[in-house]
């Protein structure tokens, strides 16, 4: 309420169809933060931001005069102060977002109710916006099957509808789905299926398939389990898909039909593919807009484009990377170990490391206008942060701004329902629903 | 989806029907010199414990279980504990036997939601064989079949990655989904809410290798650490003291798969779970499966090839009731909602020409060299048990 208009974001899944990509150096305006209130017992450390946005020196930086970048907040108790800037602020600078923690921030919604529950697989859970037809479709996959569900945003109505795993060409073993996902790309929104047999790809509503891809089990070791798994758009006309193997299938996806082709195989990864992320937000220079992780936890970033090229590789510390995200050059990714870890895409430097969960993270999301992420896991909690560059230090900043348990439930799926991040929806192991979250 | 699920699957419900069935035959045995012809004792027991474990670690039947293969339909699998159950001179009604399986199955699926981490489920595994190695501990030859198991699951599993495990977890509550039953000890432990479903505890320790959650650590572009902040969440959450032990002996340290069943604490299950959920379920199960069917054709042959005790003379007194009377047992019969019946596939004495020579053929290579009694009567006792089931 109140909200500007979802603006178009390169690579966002969010983004309204139709719109093109804006075009590389202006910073994308966000909506105004709210003020958050002083209070004592201020955080050490936690400062706003005063001056210029990384790379922002080498682009033409043009504002909206009444709402600041997401790199230049302030709280209204620090815009009267002369700059300060220098050095992690000790000296109680507010907070660079709008993230109060003397209030719950969230507050439980009215449910989705699911045709049958959902399974314990990684990403869980995929939202498809459709504002201008007033519309959200979720998905959770059941087993051998997926939920799909189109819930009218004014709350009343709902349609579901069932997608099966393909067979394969034999027919005599039932196949079970990894994941779906809804990939958003500029000409079109496909639905895309992985299983133990191949991958499916659907229109957005699921109403017709429109490519199956079967997946070669000679490429895979005897007794080896044989999937895929990972599925995210990319560069505009891409999707890319994961395999048991470590291998990424690029798709090259016309802007209408089914002539859908391979147009190259990533052999970088040596583990099954767990999740793959685009870039959400803006790429600073050299950061790539690509990132795919495994189970052993190796991440590698990759530029986009007719031939796809391996920028940099983060190497694994002895746990799964489960889920994964890419924003404004930073990766964001989520361990077996309840770990948060954010890394400059650039260079696979390691900027920030968080304890985040108590037990195997299950899904992250991120909402690309405020920088929000949000992490699931199999503790029960669901978790929403605040990611933001400081300006002088160039360090990357990670905020917890609200804790949510989902009471006797390992959450496999979390996802923001809106590009700011003012909403979220969930949905958890032998859960028949999906819960649903929204600003206070 | 992993191939290498069915042998934690097969061996930890395993485990768990040998709790139960110890529980319940202690609970009905009678002092030897009371006890009647048809009445069971301390001896009787012992004698249906060993014959049981003995089946299920058969070394032939062992090597066809590790091989990495998908994980049999709930049929399927219903199939073979059937038969492992009936490897000795006890009996159970449909009734028992449904309680039985729907114990095993809340109890295993109870364990590996609430493992730590996905590689502990191979700790809850070896305490169900250290405390099945407990129930035959007078029997040297059935434990060194246990033993030669116990090194199996070391050998196969040891070497497989945290994200491998996690793989045969979500494999494994796949097979569990929307099992709701309410199970009487869980319910009094408050293990369980009463509409099924677990709880799952926000306080304690961690996994083994995860943190308390709650330090937020930032470092610079030279990798110093330059910030260190906290955040609270509701859980309490505490560090773990030490790890369990992946050897052939050793501290488990894992409470998990060890036996929670005594005298005291009697076996008893609530017939429930919301219908609906179980009702989808129910209608994928009723697709028949060609494939999954012959994999079990073949186990149960396995099974069924070895020595089994006939029961002699009147066969009630041989009977073991998972409930405390036989009324109680009739009525449960039938008033089991139809959505939970397993539906048990029979399995025929006859087959398809083809299929019959494959599974002639694999049997004959796996020729069991162990003496079969020489009675005629045989042979036609055990079509009769297979086709019985």
């Amino acid at each position: 309420p109140g909200s500007p208009a979802p603006r178009p974001v390169p690579g966002c899944p969010l983004a309204p169809p139709g719109r093109k990509t804006p075009t590389p150096g202006r910073i994308l305006p966000a909506p105004l933060p709210r003020p958050s209130p002083r209070r004592g017992g201020r955080r050490p450390g936690l400062h706003g931001n005063a001056g210029p946005a990384p790379g922002a020196a080498r682009r033409p930086l043009r504002h909206h005069a009444a709402t600041p970048s997401p790199w230049l907040q302030r709280t209204p108790s620090e815009r009267g102060r002369s700059g300060d800037g220098g050095g992690p602020g000790r000296a109680g600078w507010g907070h660079g977002g709008a993230c109060p923690v003397s209030r719950r921030m969230y507050r439980k919604e009215k449910s989705i109710q699911l045709k049958s529950s959902s399974a314990a697989l990684y990403n869980n859970l995929s939202v498809l916006r459709l504002p201008g037809r007033q519309l959200a479709c979720f998905s959770a996959v059941h087993g051998p099957s997926v939920n799909v569900v189109s819930a009218a945003t004014d709350g009343l109505g709902f349609s579901h509808r069932q997608l099966q795993a393909k067979e394969g060409g034999m027919a005599v073993s039932t196949s079970v789905l990894t994941q779906a996902a809804w990939c958003v790309l500029p000409s079109r929104v496909l639905l895309v299926l992985t299983s133990q047999k191949g991958i499916q790809m659907y229109e957005s509503d699921g109403s017709i398939m429109v490519y199956w891809h079967a997946l070669d089990v000679t490429e895979h070791p005897p007794g080896q389990a044989v999937f895929a798994r990972g599925i995210a758009a990319a560069g505009g006309h891409f999707i890319c898909v994961g395999t048991s193997s470590g291998l990424v299938l690029v798709f090259d996806i016309p802007p209408k039909g089914t002539n859908i082709t391979v147009s190259e195989i990533l052999e970088q990864h040596r583990d099954a593919i767990t999740d793959i992320a685009a870039e959400q937000g803006q790429a600073p220079d050299g950061a790539g807009d690509l990132v795919t992780a495994d189970d052993a936890g190796a991440l590698c970033v990759w530029s986009t484009g007719e031939e796809f090229t391996l920028l940099s590789k983060i190497p694994a510390f002895g746990c799964t990377c489960s889920s994964v995200k890419l924003w404004n050059g930073v990766v964001a990714a989520g361990y077996g170990n309840g770990q948060i870890r954010l890394y400059e895409a650039a260079t696979g430097l390691l900027r920030a490391e968080v304890n985040a969960h108590a037990r195997w993270i299950y899904a992250l999301d991120l909402a690309p206008e405020t920088g929000k992420l949000l992490s699931g896991a199999e503790d029960s909690f669901v978790h929403v942060w605040k990611l933001s560059r400081n300006p002088d230090t160039d360090n990357v900043e990670i905020e917890h701004c609200h804790g949510e348990c989902v009471t006797d439930t390992q959450v496999c799926g979390a996802r923001f329902c809106d590009p700011e991040g003012n909403s979220f929806a969930v949905t958890g192991y032998d859960l028949n629903e999906i819960f649903r979250y929204g600003r206070v | 989806m992993s191939a290498r699920t069915l042998p934690l699957l097969f061996l930890n419900l395993g485990g768990e029907m040998l709790y139960i069935l110890d529980q319940r035959l202690r609970a009905q045995s009678i002092p030897g010199e009371k006890a009647r012809k048809d009445e069971w004792t301390d001896v009787d027991r012992k004698r249906v414990m060993n014959d049981i474990i003995t089946t299920m670690f058969n070394k032939k039947f062992m090597e066809e279980l590790f091989k990495p293969q998908e994980l049999y339909s709930k049929k399927a699998l219903r199939t073979v504990y059937d038969r492992l159950a009936h490897a000795s001179i006890m009996r159970l009604n449909q009734a028992s036997m449904d309680k039985l399986y729907d114990l095993m199955t809340m109890a295993f699926k109870y364990q590996v939601l609430l493992c730590p981490r996905p590689k502990d489920i191979l700790l809850v595994t070896f305490n169900h064989l250290d405390t099945i190695k407990d129930f035959i501990c007078d029997s040297p030859g059935i434990l060194n079949q246990v033993d030669e198991t116990f090194r199996q699951l070391i050998e196969t599993y040891s070497c497989l990655s945290a994200g491998e495990f996690q793989l045969i977890r979500q494999t494994l509550l796949i097979f569990f989904q929307d099992m709701h039953i309410r199970v009487s000890i869980f319910l009094k432990d408050k293990v369980q809410n009463s509409n099924g479903r677990f709880v799952l505890p926000i306080s304690g320790p961690v996994p083994w290798g995860t943190e308390v959650p709650g330090l937020i650590r930032v470092f610079n572009h030279n990798g110093d650490e330059v910030k260190r902040t906290e955040f609270t969440t509701d859980g309490n959450y505490v560090t773990p003291q030490r790890e369990g032990s992946f050897d052939l002996y050793g501290d488990r340290v894992l409470k998990l798969g060890t036996n929670m069943y005594s005298v005291s604490r009697p076996v008893e299950t609530h017939m429930s779970g919301s219908s609906k959920n179980l009702a989808s379920h129910a209608k994928e199960n009723t697709v028949p499966n060609p494939l999954a069917k012959e994999e079990m054709d073949f186990l149960a042959r396995l099974l069924g090839g070895l020595e089994v005790k006939t029961p002699g003379g009147s066969e009630t007194g041989f009977r073991l009731n998972l409930f405390t009377t036989d009324e109680e047992e009739e009525h449960a019969a039938l008033t089991r909602p139809e959505e939970l019946s397993y539906k048990v596939i029979n399995i025929e004495a006859t087959q398809e020409p083809g299929r019959r020579a494959e599974l002639s053929r694999i049997l004959g290579e796996l020729e069991v060299a162990e003496p079969r009694p020489a009675s005629s009567g045989k042979g036609e006792d055990l079509l009769a048990l297979m086709d019985g089931l």
